[in-house]
């Protein structure tokens, strides 16, 4: 009987423990997925700065409110611009941007396509 | 034939990437997003400087008058700078100066305002800087001019003698 007991509460802290662990988890991708406008080169994860602990403290908030990770960017999107986040979304500004390198893989493979035929000739 | 024409092709392209990177280099590496202007005012509720009341957003940004919300804070050197031009700007009469005290000790910023003397109408405290974000503030100073709800203009860093005549020229058109 107090094995059973002993194994529930190690079982239950155990518990706790992860599902705190997750949030924490989603909140450090979310933040690592910020960049930090004021400092250069880093995100909001990295970055100690006021701007970025704001951030930080933000996203926890809103978490806890249970807002979904795309609504908080949607959130950040609308205050500050595409900007804020490193992977920016496929629209109108960022076409040349996501469609380039395809473009270059496809030119390049048809160069050497080329170059390959004519050495048969 | 075919190779000459494929290589000036390669080259002719290595040449255009190579002068669109160069003049990169000559451009500042700091980047800030184009600011989008006739933007709506968020809404949001935050306390008094001096109080534990707390006030909506809509009982400060009332009648069509001009107001400039600036955010600063008594830890920033630029905010000492700009200071002066906002004691002048309060002599405006259309146009009325909100203080958004950001992330501050509050005796510390009594004292900055003993100081200097207090050019705000009306002063708000953001303990947590999140009232900033809602702005899409950076930091400190940051200035807001407002006008029917909409941002008129933003201004990053500290106000300039320039930019101070370009605020009062806006507000008296």
């Amino acid at each position: 009987m107090k094995l059973k007991q002993y194994f529930l509460i190690i079982f239950f802290l155990f518990f706790l423990n992860f599902s705190f662990s997750e949030e924490k988890n989603l909140q450090k991708e979310i933040t690592k997925n910020l960049r930090c406008l004021i400092c250069q080169g880093q995100s909001v994860y990295d970055s100690d700065s006021e701007f970025a602990n704001s951030i930080k403290s933000l996203v926890a908030d809103k978490l806890d409110e249970g807002i979904s990770e795309k609504e908080i960017y949607d959130y950040l999107k609308v205050r500050y611009g595409d900007w804020i986040l490193y992977d920016p979304e496929f629209s109108k500004n960022t076409y040349f941007l996501w469609l380039l390198p395809l473009i270059l893989f496809i030119f390049g493979g048809a160069i050497i396509f080329k170059l390959f035929n004519i050495r048969k000739n | 034939m075919r190779i000459k024409f494929l290589s000036t092709l390669i080259s002719l392209l290595f040449l255009i990437f190579f002068l669109v990177l160069f003049k990169g280099l000559k451009n500042p590496n700091i980047y800030t997003p184009s600011i989008i202007y006739e933007k709506k005012i968020p809404n949001f509720r935050s306390q008094l400087f001096d109080s534990t009341a707390e006030i909506n957003s809509d009982e400060i940004f009332i009648d069509d008058k001009f107001y400039l919300l600036n955010i600063w804070s008594s830890w920033c050197v630029p905010c000492r700078y700009e200071h002066e031009f906002l004691i002048n700007l309060k002599k405006e009469q259309n146009l009325k100066i909100v203080g958004l005290n950001y992330k501050d000790n509050i005796d510390n910023a009594k004292n900055y305002l003993e100081e200097l003397s207090n050019p705000y109408d009306i002063l708000i405290s953001d303990k947590n800087g999140l009232i900033a974000i809602e702005w899409g503030a950076y930091g400190v100073p940051e200035t807001f001019l407002i006008h029917e709800k909409k941002i008129l203009k933003k201004i990053i860093g500290p106000i300039s003698y320039d930019l101070m005549n370009e605020i009062i020229e806006l507000t008296n058109l």
